[in-house]
């Protein structure tokens, strides 16, 4: 029994590892099949990419515990980042592997930086103060993208909050065209890419939570008053946590971009934001493999439900009340607490045997 | 000279005057006991030490310096550790995890090198697991170590409280209340504990109880506050027998 305890972490992080490579390999393999409609093919990028989402936005609500209600904000500067990125080195870099790559790779960093231009005055608050400051914050992200024009020419990249003020030269372009978005994305993201940049994630997630500033961060979840009276940095744990959760919102937010033929920053609003912190909830708040799952079933289902119609967003609810009562009804929890003890029961009697 | 030196030492909430002119003199390695009526600003005290509030008036010398209103972290850091009277332990992390906890500016590694998993994040995780778990055998908690700290008796969770504050190494440790909620077994052997861990590390120790047989027992100097002033200071005895500290207490003229 103590053993297991022990192992508990360990054993529960590796679970999470082996469901995400076994879902890789079914659906790859699935896909190579033929028997994946199109819509679903279509939907594996875009499901990678709110999976990344809620492990982000989980980084920040259940290790941090801090309730975000602007994560889309984080999405968009990744996306759109990403795919000003990508288009500008269309023709100076043939891979669409390596443009993808670096899109990912910018679309962090620059989320980072935001995060940490958000973070310093957003995390001085607490509780619902901080949650109403952040939606603010993904508001304005929005309409910041919303307003702001790029080209590019032979000079390189113009910026401007004034569509008529950008004069390009000749052969230049317009990459970001304010309301317009990005049109003509040429898609780079793929499957595999989305499984690597998860994996990344989860890396990432789980080897800090298990270290000297995972256990800063989650003391300071736990109770702020004594995580200072040992002589913990409150700024500075909570801003990383912030800024790593926000980079890997950007990098979501990039792959997410460089699967569609265009986005829109009206696309990345407050209900993307509460999706995102849906799947977190669903999933259990701390939960990595649970923000995994939630995301990717949440993802598929209205689109497996198109046929039904008029029935869709019914049954979406009544699956999202199932999987609420699942994972936080105390007769549930008793539940499957049971079934276990009794697998393991059961597993424990034959290894015994065997 | 001594390890901390309060002088004039005051607070005010708004019209409130909750503590005012209070000196002490705490030596290295003292047990030194601060008591008085319910409400009498112990705590206040403590948390004006510590950095939880700035005192509006006085100085607080640690060491030779001046820590007087600095930030709670810290003010851990130039030596001072503590508990609370209420309990407040990282509840959701396991007993270990919440001395590693207290660990951290002892045994330093970067965020990467976690993250990275380097080799020297294994070396410095075994020694924070070796030095979180002597702390935890010297309060016989060595064997709940893996289990989650909300999990433990009420008794064991104030023992955490203090194995943890005594992993910041500090040279002064506040105990607020320490036997609270124990039973007088416990209770004796906490008083051993607490010379224990005076004796073997060479801290000083002020605490608040109101336990009498405890803070007689182990306190070698004593100061007394009611209404947020010092109503008397010295050896148990001395206070004791003080007319002044009987009439605070059992009420009088």
């Amino acid at each position: 029994m103590r053993s297991l305890r022990t192992n508990k972490t360990l054993r529960t992080n590796v679970i999470t590892y082996a469901v995400v490579v076994a879902a890789f390999v079914l659906f790859q393999a699935l896909g190579s099949a033929g028997v994946l409609s199109s819509t679903m093919k279509g939907q594996l990028v875009p499901i990678c990419a709110y999976v990344l989402m809620a492990l982000s936005l989980n980084l920040t609500v259940g290790i941090l515990g801090e309730l975000s209600l602007g994560h889309a904000g984080f999405m968009s500067v990744g996306a759109f980042a990403g795919a000003v990125t990508a288009s500008a080195m269309q023709d100076s870099m043939p891979s669409s592997a390596l443009r993808l790559t670096v899109a990912v790779l910018v679309g962090a960093v620059l989320a980072a930086i935001v995060g940490v231009l958000i973070g310093i005055p957003v995390l001085r608050l607490n509780g619902d103060y901080l949650a109403i400051v952040t939606l603010a914050f993904g508001e304005i992200i929005k309409s910041i993208v919303n307003n702001l024009y790029i080209g590019m020419d032979a000079n390189g990249l113009h910026a401007s909050f004034l569509n008529n003020t950008i004069v390009l030269g000749d052969g230049g372009r317009m990459i970001l065209s304010g309301p317009m978005g990005v049109p003509g994305i040429k898609k780079t993201a793929t499957f595999t890419a989305g499984f690597i940049l998860i994996l990344i994630a989860l890396f990432v997630i789980f080897n800090l939570v298990n270290s000297r500033a995972g256990r800063a961060i989650m003391a300071l979840r736990d109770n702020r008053i004594a995580a200072e009276s040992v002589g913990i940095n409150v700024t500075k744990y909570k801003l990383m946590a912030f800024v790593i959760s926000a980079a890997i919102a950007g990098a979501g937010g990039a792959l997410y971009g460089q699967a569609q033929n265009a986005i829109i920053a009206t696309k990345f609003d407050f209900n993307t934001s509460i999706l995102i912190l849906v799947f977190v909830v669903l999933g259990g708040m701390g939960n990595m493999l649970g923000s995994i799952l939630a995301a990717a079933l949440l993802t598929v289902l209205p689109e497996l439900l198109r046929s039904l119609n008029d029935y869709r967003m019914l049954i979406y609810a009544i699956v999202l009340i199932l999987m609420m009562l699942f994972n936080s009804a105390p007769a549930m929890i008793q539940w499957r607490e049971q079934m276990t003890e009794k697998l393991r029961e059961k597993f424990g009697k034959e290894k015994k045997e065997g | 000279m001594a390890l901390l030196e309060v002088s004039n030492l005051g607070i005010a909430f708004g019209g409130l005057q909750a503590v005012s002119q209070l000196d002490l003199k705490i030596e290295k390695g003292q047990l030194y006991g601060l008591i008085g009526p319910n409400g009498a600003g112990k705590t206040t005290v403590f948390n004006m030490l510590t950095g939880v509030y700035k005192p509006t008036e006085g100085d607080i010398i640690l060491d030779g310096k001046n820590i007087t209103g600095l930030p709670p972290a810290t003010i851990n850091q130039a030596g001072i550790a503590r508990t609370f009277q209420n309990i407040r332990l990282f509840n959701d992390l396991t007993v270990l995890d919440n001395v590693k906890v207290g660990l951290h500016n002892q045994v330093r590694y970067p965020m990467w090198t976690g993250v990275l998993r380097l080799p020297s994040f294994y070396t410095k995780e075994r020694e924070m697991n070796k030095q979180a778990m002597k702390l935890l055998k010297i309060f016989d908690l060595d064997k709940e170590a893996k289990l989650k700290a909300s999990s433990l008796p009420y008794g064991k969770q104030r023992k955490l409280e203090i194995a943890r504050a005594l992993a910041t190494n500090p040279k002064l440790l506040l105990l607020d209340e320490p036997a609270a909620g124990m039973n007088p077994n416990e209770t004796a052997e906490l008083m051993n504990t607490i010379k224990f861990v005076r004796d073997t590390f060479g801290i000083a120790v002020l605490l608040i109880e109101h336990d009498m047989n405890f803070v007689m027992g182990i306190c070698e100097y004593i100061t007394v506050l009611n209404y947020g002033r010092e109503l008397a200071q010295g050896t148990g005895d001395a206070v004791r027998n003080n007319p002044k500290v009987i009439a605070a207490y059992l009420g009088g003229d």
